[in-house]
Formats: C-alpha cells, sequence, structure tokens
C-alpha cells in the first residue's frame, strides 16, 4: 500500500470560497473558515442553510463549484474520498448490514492493508472505548440504535483521521439517549484528540459539545466563536434568534455614559455596554434575552434599565420558571423567564408590570438587520 | 405481520377473529396448491410404478421402480444436457442481467421506469414467438451470421441455428428478465449511504463493488440465477424450436415419451428425477451462497 494523504495529512481545516451551485441557487456560498487541528467545531443551522453540503465536500461526497479545500498543507479539493485523511459519520450510521460489527469497524484497516494481528488489537480497542466489545460478532440489524450510533463512531475513529465529519449524528436517537450521547462524544473527542467537525440544527446539542460554533444561514456563516459568545454576544438578529430566544428592540444611540452607550427606546433611555455593540451606527437593534428580565408589578423599586408601562397578556408555567409574554406600550411583546425561586406570587394576565435587567446583559445589533421580537 | 394485525382490528373490527384472518387469507392459495400441484403430483407419482397393461394407453399399477431405472439409463445423455444448457443460459443470462440491473438501479436518472418496461416488454410477446424470432435472427439471412462472417469468426458454411449455441443462447434470451428484475430490485434497496461509507473508509470503486454492493445484491442474484436455471433446465421448446435431434433436453425426451411414444410411466417418472435433481442442485447452491438472512 502507498502512503498517501489518508495517511500522511495533518493539520487544521481551511476552507477558501468554498461554493457549491446547484443551477442557480447557491447552497454554500463563497466560504472560507479554518478549523484548528483538535477541536470540537459545530456546524449550526437551520435545515437547507448548507451546512450538509459543505460537510459532504470536505468528506469528498461532493464536488464544489468553486474554491478549495485544506488539511494543513495538503489540498484535498480534487482529492477522492477514499484518499482523503477524512472519515465520516453519517446521518443513518450506514453500516454495512452484511457484516459483523467487527468487520464494520475493521473495514478501513484492511483497505488500507493493516495486518490482521494489528486490525484485532485496533478493532479490540475501539470497542472497548465504547464499551460495547461483547458484540463484535453481531450484525448491525440486531443493535439498538444508540449502538449502532456508537459503532458508526468507532468505524471512523479507528482510522485515525486527521478530522472525523458527524452529519447529524445524533438526529435518530430520542431526547434521552442524545444527551448520554453529547457527552459520550464529547469525551471520545477529548479521548481520541481528533478534530471533530459536526453538524447539527440542534442548538442545544452544538453547545453542549463544540468549543467552537459557526452558525451557518443561507449558505453563508453569520457568526463564529465559543457558545458563550455566540450566546452573550450575537452579531446579528439571525444568530440572537436561532441561539436561544432574544428581545430585539429598535433604538437610537444619543450619547455616552463612561463605558456604556445611552440609547433611547421608544422614550427610555437605557445603558448598553460599548464592548457588546456590534452596530456601526445610531440606529440599534437592542437585545435583551427573556431570563435577564426582572419583572415586578408597577410601583416596587427597581434598579438597572428600566422598561415601565407593560401589560402582561400570556401566562405559562413551565416547571423550572414561568414564561410571561408582556405588552409593551410601542405594541409589541417581549418574553420573560423568570426563574420560579422565590415564593412571590405569580402574575396574573392583565397585570400592569415593570421590566428590569443589568445593563451589562443588553446587547446591541446593526438595525438594518430584520427585527422580530423572538422566534427560534 | 404486527402492522397488519393492527389494521385489521381498526378496519374490520373483528378482534376476536384476528389470528383466524391469516389462515382465511391463506386459503383460496392453498386450495389452488391442493387441486392443480398435489393432487396431480400424486396421480404422477402413481403413473411413474405402472406398467402397460397390453392396449395402447392402458396402464396398471405393479409398483414397479425399475420404471425410473430404466427410463434415466435411457435418457442420460439428455439429462446431462439439461443441466449443462441450463447452467450455461443462466451464466450467461447473470453476465448480461447483472450490468444491467446495475445501470438501471444506479445510472438510470430519469430513464429508470423507461428502461423496467423494456426488460419486460418482451414478456408482451408470446414465449413461442419470441423463440421463433430468435430462429430467423440467428438464421442464415439474419444479422448475427452474417456479422459474424465478415469478421471471419466463423466460415462461410457454419451455420448457427439447429446448434447448441443457438439452443443455450435461446434460453438465455427467454429468461433474461427473470434474472434481471431480481437483480435490480436488490440492487435498488442498498443504501447509497452504505456506498459512501465505502469510499469515506478507503475503497474505491472497485473494491466498493466487490465488498459491499456485490455481497448486499447477493440475494437477488440467487432469486435470479434460481428463476432462470429451474425452468431452463426443464424447457424443451428451445430445443424443438433452435436445436437439433442432437441437442434434445429432457423436456423433449418427457414429450416424446408422453405424446409420442404413449409411455406414460417413463414420462412420469423422468418428470421425478429432473424434478428431484433440481431440488438437490438448488439445495446445495442455497446452502452455499448463504443469503438466508440477507433474503
Amino acid at each position: 500500500m502507498t502512503l498517501d494523504a489518508s495517511t500522511s495529512a495533518r493539520g487544521d481545516l481551511v476552507l477558501k470560497n468554498l461554493t457549491k451551485s446547484f443551477g442557480e441557487f447557491n447552497a454554500v456560498d463563497d466560504l472560507s473558515l479554518v478549523i484548528p487541528k483538535g477541536s470540537f467545531f459545530a456546524l449550526l443551522g437551520p435545515s437547507g442553510c448548507g451546512k450538509t453540503t459543505t460537510l459532504r465536500m470536505v468528506a469528498g461526497l461532493e464536488e464544489p463549484t468553486a474554491g478549495s479545500i485544506f488539511v494543513g498543507a495538503t489540498d484535498i479539493t480534487d482529492m477522492k474520498p477514499y484518499r482523503r485523511p477524512v472519515n465520516t459519520v453519517f446521518q443513518n450510521y450506514a453500516l454495512f448490514p452484511h457484516l459483523t460489527v467487527f468487520e464494520n469497524i475493521a473495514f478501513g484497516l484492511r483497505r488500507r492493508g493493516v495486518s490482521t494481528a494489528e486490525i484485532q488489537s485496533a478493532v479490540d480497542k475501539v470497542l472497548n472505548l465504547i464499551e460495547l466489545p461483547h458484540l463484535a460478532q453481531r450484525k448491525p440489524n440486531q443493535l439498538s440504535g444508540g449502538q449502532q450510533q456508537r459503532i458508526a463512531v468507532a468505524r471512523a475513529i479507528v482510522n485515525k483521521p486527521a478530522l472525523l465529519l458527524l452529519d447529524e449524528p445524533l438526529g435518530a436517537l430520542d431526547l434521552k439517549l442524545r444527551r448520554q450521547m453529547q457527552i459520550e462524544l464529547k469525551w471520545i473527542q477529548t479521548e481520541v484528540g481528533i478534530t471533530f467537525v459536526h453538524v447539527t440544527h440542534d442548538q442545544e446539542e452544538a453547545m453542549t459539545m463544540a468549543d467552537t460554533i459557526a452558525v451557518m444561514n443561507k449558505g453563508k456563516i453569520e457568526q463564529m466563536g465559543t457558545p458563550e459568545d455566540l450566546y452573550d454576544s450575537p452579531k446579528t438578529s439571525f444568530v440572537a434568534n436561532f441561539l436561544g430566544q432574544s428581545n430585539l428592540i429598535p433604538g437610537k444611540v444619543i450619547g455616552s455614559d463612561g463605558s456604556n452607550m445611552i440609547v433611547d427606546l421608544f422614550g427610555t433611555k437605557i445603558g448598553v455596554p460599548k464592548t457588546r455593540n456590534s452596530a456601526t451606527g445610531d440606529s440599534v437593534l437592542v437585545g435583551i434575552r427573556p431570563e435577564k428580565f426582572r419583572i415586578s408589578v408597577e410601583g416596587k423599586p427597581t434598579q438597572g434599565n428600566v422598561l415601565s408601562g407593560g401589560i402582561v397578556s400570556d401566562v405559562s408555567y413551565i416547571g423550572v420558571s414561568t414564561q410571561y409574554h408582556v405588552e409593551m406600550p410601542w405594541g409589541k411583546e417581549v418574553i420573560v423567564f423568570e426563574q420560579n425561586d422565590d415564593d412571590e406570587e405569580m402574575l396574573r394576565k392583565g397585570a400592569k408590570v415593570v421590566l428590569s435587567w443589568e445593563p451589562i446583559f443588553t446587547f446591541a445589533l446593526d438595525s438594518t438587520e430584520n427585527s422580530s421580537t423572538t422566534s427560534i | 405481520m404486527a402492522a397488519f394485525k393492527g389494521t385489521s382490528t381498526k378496519v374490520f373490527g373483528l378482534n376476536e377473529n384476528r389470528s383466524a384472518l391469516p389462515y382465511l387469507l391463506l386459503l383460496p392459495g392453498l386450495l389452488w396448491l391442493t387441486l392443480f400441484f398435489i393432487v396431480p403430483i400424486f396421480s404422477l407419482g402413481q403413473m411413474s410404478t405402472k406398467v402397460s397393461g397390453g392396449e395402447t394407453g392402458e396402464f396398471v399399477q405393479s409398483y414397479r421402480f425399475s420404471n425410473y431405472l430404466d427410463a434415466f439409463s435411457a435418457s442420460q445423455e439428455q439429462f446431462l444436457r439439461s443441466f449443462v444448457y441450463g447452467i450455461l443460459a443462466t451464466l450467461i443470462a447473470l453476465a448480461i442481467s447483472y450490468p444491467l440491473a446495475y445501470a438501471i438501479a444506479f445510472k438510470s436518472g430519469k430513464w429508470k421506469n423507461i428502461l423496467l418496461v423494456l426488460v419486460v416488454a418482451p414478456f408482451f410477446v408470446s414465449f413461442l414467438l419470441r423463440t421463433i424470432a430468435w430462429k430467423q435472427i440467428l438464421g442464415e439471412e439474419g444479422p448475427v451470421v452474417s456479422f459474424l462472417r465478415t469478421l471471419h469468426l466463423i466460415s462461410p458454411q457454419t451455420s448457427i441455428t439447429s446448434s447448441a449455441f443457438a439452443v443455450v443462447t435461446g434460453l438465455a434470451y427467454n429468461f433474461l428478465p427473470f434474472m434481471t428484475l431480481p437483480i435490480y430490485a436488490s440492487l435498488e434497496r442498498i443504501d447509497p449511504r452504505t456506498l459512501e461509507a465505502a469510499s469515506d473508509l478507503y475503497a474505491n470503486g472497485f473494491t466498493t463493488f466487490r465488498k459491499v454492493t456485490l455481497p448486499l445484491s447477493m440475494p437477488g442474484v440467487v432469486a435470479g440465477t434460481l428463476l432462470t436455471f429451474i425452468p431452463a433446465a426443464g424447457d424443451y421448446i428451445n430445443a424443438t424450436i433452435l436445436g437439433s435431434p442432437a441437442n434434445k433436453m429432457l423436456g423433449n425426451v418427457i414429450e416424446a415419451r408422453f405424446f409420442k411414444i404413449v409411455d406414460y410411466p417413463a414420462a412420469a417418472a423422468l418428470s421425478f428425477t429432473l424434478m428431484a435433481a433440481i431440488l438437490v442442485l438448488v439445495t446445495l447452491y442455497i446452502r452455499r451462497a448463504g443469503t438466508e438472512e440477507l433474503i
């Protein structure tokens, strides 16, 4: 067997101006990205945003219309999939139904001409890692969904690729199993040290597992950063609403006060930390996460930023918190999550309320972005 | 079966009868098989051990099992020929059908349905007519002979009708759809992602075919070879129309014993022998192929 890129190429994954068009439609639009070696990277976005197409181009299963893909210094853009230093965990696992679990995992090693003894020990090792050594001689259709999922991961990582691509790997599992597998995958990644590129539409999944998340929308990356970055300082309304919920209220910057800028929201002045402002002009969208609000009946003392004149229009009790819809004087609703951690009485529909929050929990976006109060 | 049971409860409201329903559904088929298969087989078995009662067409039961030995030793040559022709025709049909089925399943795009109709299209014409047409195609004025003569692959004197070649190709041609359709069905069922997974795991196109596509299509290959071999080995039309007396198969012998010589016991004994031989061969083949769990 010849030594090719599948064993030699190592390093960061670099996508340069990657584009994939299907006719007139750009599924992936001039995407440039560096994924550092050894990281757990998530491509997060709604269905149809181009994340799976991006992944398939890296795997070699889809040919880019333009642009290039590098692993370290090796250009793999035109390389056949079977020569790439990349392995994939497919959405529906795509295990070989005619082969035993052992042979499924050994498939890649056998193709590369690894000796029988080495295959035996490598497969045993990875079966122990995923804690399923007793299933080696079973066929895939005799396994549960969670077991098949782990075999699919084992089949890929046993080859020690430079890069492991995971295409919605947990999509077919139920919620409880999904949570468990999230932790397990994260642990496996730390254990083997391979770069994981994880494609998902589930923001919670991305935030639980990834070091870095790139939020994709319409073939482009909207914003990239750590889960905390993205949640605390979204740069676009799409990101603000795709990762959790946000209340976005249009306002105008009218001045400055130390580290805060002063923004006028329909006649009320509030402070926004300058460090959390991503707008360039005076017209901004002020963002407040629903759980950052404090809600109280009119007349009670408040501090920080205050918006008054709200009327509770809907109340839903969801256990850990109570979710309020509050109609504001300017005619739009905001959403408030109130932790159920005190013995205060639940507010009723129609109650007149005041919303307040610490200025540091406020962010500001460019108002040219489309505004919407809330959505997921 | 579980889904079926669920529906039966909802649709018919026959909750208490639901265990009886499957048997009721089996009944017409069972009746048919009893009347037209089990009863005739039984009378065929009885006939095979009778001896001539003197007049033509009159036979009396004497449990003469040596009928089998006599009939077999008189037609060993045709017996062997049936199997050789059957196997050759099956191999030719397989060699043509597999690539065809593969192309239809994976490469035909929007032409898929049209191609499938074309595969079945010969069935719109009767078996007999197709075989006679095949004789024309291979005949003196036909395209095959003139093509082969132009290439000097056969001498100007050689003809290819009334030959083993004509019989075997005729068999292969007539049973081709029985080979193509099961292979197509099993190829079609393969999840394309498993092929992508193979290529992702360092298998090139040929290795992917050898290690994944072919094993996963084995149920279709086994079904197709059986559906071709069994009727081909028992066939006598192709040997009658396309062959010479030197190409007679066991089917021809049975036909002659039955209709021309009116030796029913010998014809019945040969039918049983052929059936048993095919059954043994098929059992060995399925065991060897080991595709039980994939079917």
